[in-house]
């Protein structure tokens, strides 16, 4: 254990950066494993390899294979490992290659660490980050395409963030490794190339348990988190251009806790609602998001809420199938035009 | 076909097969530089591992099979399922992604299958298909069946709870099952030694009280020879064994790996020395095979190769209608029929309408 020294904080770098949002992640963990030497990372292939999507490249060399801890094939150990470190005091930041392979790990994740503080009368707490990209469309076909955010969502004891673009990578992963619970962050492989502003303070977080108006509009609402919001702003830029359409775009950025308050502020001010995820929709977080709607807001809704998602089969493989399935920009558009009744 | 002496020989392998076998290899290795190619070209998505260099342990321990015996495998499935028989077309296509794929299209390069020989798929969670394969071979025993299951895995997944699991069930329960461990020294950019504190394999079986071999896997007869053997033992007498066969992968984990951050251009070039295919052609010509056949056959492979490509760019994608075949059984409709009301945008008409099964 290496006790809960927390070096003093480097001189505050300052201004804003445009970055990918994988290297906003790395910016990220670079600064708080500078700031606090509790941090260090684990997985597969984040040290010599550089990351399988490198963003974690380079940290091998910065802080040594003490700090960037290569692991064998072993989820449901290295994530139990985790646990075992933060109820210890560390601050283990385990990288899970594919939110898929997160489930050979599920009993550590749902039946241990989010149980850890509950079940012992708060004695201990598991200051634990699991940081996976989930998303689909590179036909990576039916077990490597998923995207449950829902499950870990709806799991009292955890914590689930997922940024859509860098900015928020930075400071909601920063602020997970500060956090004192289990801590999901949920990554995106499409977004991963993704540029951005980010700012470069180090004492700079995003707040867990808020939600982002990321596009202000009036006469629809689109609820969306991680890919699915890229998505709908493009769509909200392609409708206000062709049809005068004004969408407002509500980037959940943090599923548990969940701001509905920034959600039904916008319902009562567009009456109509999308809510879009690149999950599968039934008992998904468009599914819970649809019935605080319909509870928050129930007078001011002018539609029933529409929600979409993945089709409901396991991915296939063939593009034309894959394409079929995904919650994609015209899927999106049109869904949009029928909450709006302008198609049926 | 040349006649060689083969009565001191510790396996009944005559220059007939062998000459197959060859055949096989070559074929595996050209189908590999088609299928780089072709995914170079945007033909090919998705994740596309390769198994060149691999050749003699595929082989090898597809031969050993009897026709009845049951195959399954990881991701790095081309080899296996050509070696299996699925004809270079189906593989071919199913790569590209078209209806007459070996899965349809739904499965691409990790899930390749052909039940009608005994090949349960290709699977892609690392150690996913070992305790398949033990439950497979429980149904073989309790059918009464003298058959036995070929399970195909990679050193990486050695360190999964799942190996643990699986090969103590085989063993406790007495099943048919050869778990064959295809140590091409790493799992991604992990090479063997720094992912297992025990990294002669094969010695892992005996925590199980098992059988554990180790062969070299680019022989092709050492390797059909065990692989034979335990699958013998698998059927006649219900023992399960573990069979490392050590060789290389020479290209990256998958064609978007240049396969070079974590080895050396010199240890891949040095191991291209021994390259199975090389070893596998003089071995034939020492026993008379003169080389213009040889060359004749790879000649004749080369154009197999190239017709399962053209094959594969001219079938039909799968129709978009038949997104959610498959996902039920058929006959299921009338369960799903009451679900609609309320369904989110566009799944009535991508789910419910396509026709569920097959
Ligand atoms: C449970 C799980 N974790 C991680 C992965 C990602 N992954 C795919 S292949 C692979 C390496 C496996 O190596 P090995 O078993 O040696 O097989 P090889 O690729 O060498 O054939 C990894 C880590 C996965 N598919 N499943
Ligand atoms: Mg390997």
């Amino acid at each position: 254990m290496s006790g809960s020294s927390v070096a003093a904080a480097p001189a505050p770098a300052s201004g804003v950066e445009t970055m990918t949002y994988r290297e906003a992640l790395r910016l990220a963990m670079r600064q708080e494993m500078e700031r606090d030497e509790r941090v260090f990372v684990m997985g597969e292939e984040v040290g010599l390899f550089d990351g399988s999507y490198k963003v974690t490249a380079g940290l091998m060399d910065e802080f040594g294979p003490d700090r960037v801890r290569d692991t064998p094939i072993s989820e449901e150990g290295f994530v139990g490992a985790g646990v075992g470190a933060a109820m210890l005091g560390e601050r283990p930041i385990v990288e899970i290659m594919t939110l898929n392979f997160l489930l050979v790990a599920m009993d550590q994740v749902v039946n241990h660490a989010a149980k850890i503080g509950a079940m012992f009368g708060g004695e201990v707490r598991c200051p634990l980050v699991i940081r996976t990209p989930n998303g689909a469309g590179n036909q990576l076909t039916a077990q490597h395409s998923q995207s449950f955010d829902g499950w870990f969502a709806g799991t009292p004891g955890l914590k689930v963030v997922a940024p859509a673009n860098p900015a928020d990578a930075k400071g909601l992963l920063k602020a997970a490794i500060r956090d004192d619970d289990p801590v999901l962050v949920i990554e995106n492989l499409p977004i991963y190339k993704e540029k951005g502003e980010v700012d470069l303070d180090p004492d700079l977080v995003a707040p867990i348990g808020r939600a982002a108006v990321a596009r202000e509009g009036s006469d629809l609402t689109v609820v969306a988190h991680s890919f699915a919001t890229v998505r709908a702003l493009k769509v909200a830029e392609k409708l206000a251009a062709e049809k005068g359409v004004s969408l407002e775009v509500v980037d959940l950025r943090s599923l548990r806790p969940l701001d509905v308050e920034t959600i039904a502020a916008s319902v009562a001010k567009t009456s109509r609602v999308l809510c879009v995820e690149e999950g599968w929709p039934s008992y998904g977080v468009t599914a819970e998001i649809a019935a605080r709607i319909q509870h928050a807001c129930f007078d001011d809704l002018d539609a029933p809420v529409e929600r979409l998602g993945m089709a409901e089969v396991p991915l296939p493989y063939a593009k034309e199938l894959e394409l079929a399935a995904m919650p994609t920009e015209d899927r999106i558009e049109r869904a949009a035009l029928q909450v709006l009744e302008l198609v049926r | 076909m040349a006649v060689i002496d083969r009565t001191d020989a510790p396996f009944d392998l005559d220059v007939g097969d062998f000459y197959d076998q060859y055949r096989m290899m070559f074929l595996i290795r050209r189908f590999e530089e088609a299928a780089e190619r072709q995914y170079k070209a945007a033909r090919i998505g998705g994740y596309c591992h390769l198994s060149s260099g691999q050749e003699a342990a595929t082989v090898g321990a597809v031969s050993a099979l009897a026709e009845d015996d049951l195959l399954i495998t990881g991701y790095r499935c081309h080899g296996f399922a050509l070696a299996r028989g699925v004809p270079p077309e189906a593989v071919m296509a199913e790569l590209f992604g078209r209806a007459h794929g070996c899965a349809h299209g739904r499965g691409g390069s990790m899930h390749l299958l052909d039940v009608s020989r005994g090949y349960y798929g290709g699977w892609g969670i690392v150690a996913g298909q070992l305790p398949i394969a033990t439950g497979m071979a429980l149904s073989l025993v309790r059918q009464g069946k003298e058959q036995a299951v070929l399970c195909e895995l990679g050193d990486g997944a050695v360190n999964m709870g799942a190996w643990h699991e699986s090969l103590n069930l085989a063993a406790v329960w007495n099943l048919p099952v050869v778990f064959m461990v295809v140590n091409n020294l790493y799992g991604m950019g992990t090479s063997v030694d720094r992912a297992s504190a025990e990294p002669d394999i094969f010695k892992r079986a005996g925590a199980y009280r098992i059988e554990g071999e180790r062969v070299d896997g680019d022989d092709l007869e050492e390797v059909e020879w065990a692989t034979a053997r335990l699958l013998r033992a698998a059927r006649e007498e219900r023992k399960p064994a573990v069979l490392e066969a050590l060789t290389y992968r020479y290209r990256g984990h998958s064609v978007a790996d240049a396969g070079l951050a974590y080895r050396t251009r010199d240890e891949i070039d040095e191991r291209r020395l021994q390259d199975p295919l090389v070893r596998t052609r003089e071995s034939l010509e020492a026993r008379g095979v003169p080389p213009e056949g040889l060359d004749a056959l790879e000649a004749e492979v080369e154009a197999e190769v190239e017709a399962a490509v053209v094959y594969a760019e001219g079938d039909a994608a799968p129709s978009v209608d038949q997104l959610a075949a498959g996902v039920y059984a058929a006959g299921s409709e009338e369960q799903f029929e009451r679900m609609r009301p309320g369904s989110p945008a566009g799944e009535e008409e991508l789910v419910f309408a396509g026709g569920l099964g097959r």
